[in-house]
């Protein structure tokens, strides 16, 4: 991997797990009968995009979502089993997992009608990255080569072009790649790799408040902070062509005023339940809710960069400690069944996920956790403390798990709350924090490398742990060379293997979609992003 | 009268220029970058950082920074916001949402509270005092938000009136009934006011003589009573409409409506510097407008208040 990997939560994707909400009785296109119409919107809950609307310029949900049905990459993500899936690109070979060859389809067309070719990916991606373009996804395009020369580390850019994207024809490309990853073309499904047409280059600036894309719905207004209003683009050459007439994206600021609209029917879809509706909206909605799950985990993090948690013993203090929380108890009552308990550090639901790599250490077991936490010697100074951020809603959980701990093991465990999330963030990346974190991944791209390359590998952006392992390091390294993302994936499983005997941190719980939909559509499906599978939205006649 | 105007003019001059100095100083020396919190919980590319802070010439000292938004302010040029819009167009679409909100609420508090406060000062120790007390003590103690969402469920959710959130803010039938919660508090304190005022006045010697000279008691309430009573109230209307035109992030919230509380909570959230400052530059106009017309208006109630 390239050292300039960053950390990257991506809220965007494509994903949709066909798999229905528990707990909904029936879903799908056998739903409460009656006609569907193909020509007709549907609403969904958003928020007024951060930025223009640039493919590479969107990292939250508001524009990301938005964008993300304005646009269609080289590929996406399967909606049966979220594996990889063609879409503008026809192949992604490679012989070397280094040097990709792209071969686009015939046929694809932008919104304005001028054809999708090789060079709209290539210019695309060569302005996405340039520093001086402002694009806030920039680092995305880090593992190619020559990104040095348009994004320096600080200073002008060197070069317009990355030296790494070669045009051979309309059809075809090359990206040679820094190093070898072999689940490169996994990151391309990610929405900052969007072509844009050649009108865009003109004038950037307008284009993001009038977006033409070549995805499956087209832009057709923004109103500000009110709504952003598309429909659906008949040239779309997609694999998943849309089932309804567009998407309304109707701007809210608070989760309960989404939730009381779409109980009366004047908002079809919303993105998560607020939490004072997580303990009734199954019996509101009825078959109507969802609940499915998303490609995101909650962990307890350690400080291993300090000396008195280093060493093989405080491994066992940390297994003993994972041992005392009851996951089962706490996700059902104080987190009211929106979190599954987590059996390993890559969540579920997603490509190469493995479950149990936890072992025994992720199940309750009092007298086992204390007996572990004896041997390894005791909580280095006695007591542990959490850090968190208060304001995202973690003191009722942490405080439990506190709880958990002290109850069982007669461990002093208190919260220790930062303000806000910068706060703890700055406290925790400047190491000034002692013992424990709250810390947490959502997916980029749904597949196992991403939990654990971009966290566990020494020196990776997302490594708070000050963790270094050379096995762990060989063994993902090995992975990504491997010749397929296949190997890859099963690479990365064993070396999450090795997560279970330094225990870095304790896995805790994996994240839910729990939302609704309103009478007036049917088979909607969220995916692991948390996004519906807005194509096969349908409305009712 | 016309060099106390000049004179109140001039001192909002420096008025303004503080208060926009404040808050200027508070919105850009908060904790927290505002280009970081646009990565959200990303780690933010150093390299990109610098230059999205040069384009928002967060790169230069903060003194600069102010004349540099002062000076644009001179030229009416408040800025763009990370949107790409300017902060103007965005302020054009709120601000006449919430002033419509704004005096729905007003027009509540003067049609119902004064009357409600004139009719309790007047028959103190009635029936219709009690309830009135009773009911406003009963707002009074009630947070907004609750009462938003009381009003949300039982006129949309149950009944079905409307719709539980506002569809058109531009609509002003849509804005009654949150224009109605936004006023609630407000017209409870008017209500109280009002009947305390008038019981005062009630006992004054200028309506004894105007009872004792024969006057009809409705003369009387009207043009002597009501006069001197509402010059307390009157102060705290004025200040009370910048209240309303500021103040009613909740009530926007609750109700979705898309005026100006909307757009501040939304832009303190991503710290987006013009966009606060400007929203607030403008209140506190308002703010001061308000303050003169209720300090104009003193000397009309009131004939012994003269501007020299």
């Amino acid at each position: 991997m390239p050292s300039a990997t960053r950390v990257r939560r991506a809220v965007i994707g494509a994903t949709s797990v066909a798999l229905v909400a528990t707990g909904c009785g029936s879903s799908g296109s056998s739903g409460s009968g009656g006609s569907t119409d193909a020509a007709k919107t549907f609403s969904y809950q958003s928020s007024e995009p951060q930025n223009p609307l640039q493919p590479a310029n969107a990292n939250e949900t508001g524009g990301g979502r938005i964008l993300q049905n304005l646009f269609k990459g080289l590929a996406d993500y399967d909606p049966s089993n979220a594996q990889l899936r063609m879409q503008v690109a026809e192949s992604i070979d490679t012989s070397d997992s280094q040097t990709f060859n792209v071969t686009l389809k015939t046929g694809w067309t932008f919104h304005d009608g001028t054809p999708v070719k090789a060079a709209n990916f290539v210019n695309a991606w060569n302005w996405a990255a340039t520093t001086a373009n402002n694009q806030i996804n920039s680092s995305w395009f880090a593992d190619i080569q020559g990104y040095q020369d348009v994004h320096p580390a600080s200073g002008a850019s060197t070069a317009t072009t990355m030296s790494g994207l070669t045009v051979t024809d309309d059809t075809h490309f090359t990206i040679k790649l820094n190093g070898k990853v072999s689940y490169f073309p996994y990151k391309l499904g990610y929405i900052a790799f969007s072509p844009l047409p050649d009108a865009f280059f003109n004038d950037p600036a307008g284009y993001g408040q009038k977006p033409v894309g070549n995805g499956p719905y087209q832009f057709v207004s923004w109103d500000h902070n009110t709504q952003v209003v598309t429909k659906s683009y008949p040239g779309y050459m997609g694999v998943d062509k849309p089932k309804n007439g567009g998407v309304v994206f109707k701007m809210y600021t608070t989760a309960e005023a989404a939730y009381a609209d779409l109980q009366s029917n004047n908002l079809d879809v919303i993105d998560q339940v607020p939490p004072s509706a997580l303990a009734t909206y199954k019996s509101d909605l009825g078959d109507r809710a969802i609940d499915s799950p998303q490609g995101a985990i909650q962990n307890i993090g350690f400080t291993l960069y300090q000396p008195e948690w280093q060493g093989a013993n405080t491994a066992k203090v940390r297994q003993g400690l994972s041992m005392a929380i009851d996951r089962n108890t706490i996700t059902k009552t104080v987190l009211q069944g929106s979190r599954t308990p987590a059996t390993a550090w890559t969540a579920e639901g997603v490509e190469g996920y493995k479950s149990g790599t936890c072992g025994n250490f992720c199940n309750f077991d009092p007298a086992q956790a204390k007996q572990l936490i004896t041997e390894g010697g005791g909580v280095p100074g006695g007591s542990l403390k959490i850090t968190y951020n208060a304001d995202g809603g973690h003191k009722e959980w942490v405080d439990a798990v506190c709880n958990s701990i002290r109850q069982n093991t007669g461990v002093d465990c208190v919260g220790d709350p930062k303000a806000d999330f910068k706060t703890a963030r700055e406290a925790i990346t400047g190491h000034t924090i002692n013992g424990a974190f709250r810390t947490g991944w959502v997916q980029d791209y749904p597949l196992n490398a991403n939990f654990l390359a971009d966290v566990y590998k020494t020196g990776a952006a997302g490594n708070d742990f000050g963790y270094s392992s050379p096995q762990f390091d060989q063994l993902a390294n090995e992975a990504d060379a491997a010749p397929s993302i296949q190997d890859s994936a099963t690479g990365y499983q064993k070396a999450e293997a090795v997560l279970a005997q330094d225990f870095p941190a304790i896995p805790l719980w994996y994240y839910r979609t729990n939302s609704g939909y309103s009478t007036n559509v049917k088979n909607v499906t969220f995916d692991s992003f948390g996004n519906p599978a807005w194509t096969q939205v349908e409305v009712n006649g | 009268m016309g060099s106390y105007i000049l004179r109140r003019v001039l001192q909002m001059i420096p008025v303004f220029l503080g208060a926009t100095f404040l808050i200027f100083l508070m919105v850009y020396t908060l904790p927290g970058d505002p280009i970081a919190a646009m990565y959200g919980d990303k780690a933010a590319d150093p390299a990109q950082v610098a230059s999205l802070r040069h384009r928002f010439y967060l790169d230069q000292p903060l003194w600069k920074q102010y004349l540099h938004y002062m000076n644009n302010i001179l030229h009416l040029d408040f800025g763009t916001s990370f949107t790409g819009r300017s902060v103007s167009s965005i302020m054009a679409d709120a601000f006449p949402v919430t002033i419509r909100m704004a005096l729905i609420a007003f027009f509540f508090e003067i049609v119902v509270g004064l009357p409600l406060g004139v009719l309790s000062g007047l028959k103190r120790g009635s029936v219709a005092d009690t309830l009135v007390l009773l009911l406003t003590l009963l707002v009074i103690s009630i947070p907004v938000f609750v009462l938003g969402y009381i009003a949300q469920t039982v006129f949309a959710t149950n009944l079905g009136w409307v719709t539980p959130t506002v569809q058109d803010s531009t609509d002003i039938t849509q804005l009654l009934l949150p224009g109605a919660v936004l006023a609630a508090l407000s017209l409870a304190y008017v209500a109280r006011l009002t009947r305390t005022s008038i019981g005062e006045n009630l006992r004054a010697d200028y309506i004894r003589t105007a009872t004792a000279k024969g006057l009809p008691r409705r003369t009387v309430i009207t043009r002597h009573l009501l006069r001197n009573s509402l010059i307390p109230v009157v102060t705290f209307l004025g200040t009370d409409l910048g209240a309303l035109m500021g103040g009613a992030i909740v009530t926007e919230g609750i109700f979705n409506v898309k005026g100006v509380g909307n757009i501040l909570y939304r832009a303190i959230g991503q710290k987006e510097g013009p966009t606060v400052v400007g929203i607030v530059t403008v209140l506190v106009i308002v703010y001061l407008v308000a303050s003169l017309l209720v300090d104009l208006l003193y000397a009309v109630l009131d004939p012994r208040i003269r501007y020299a």
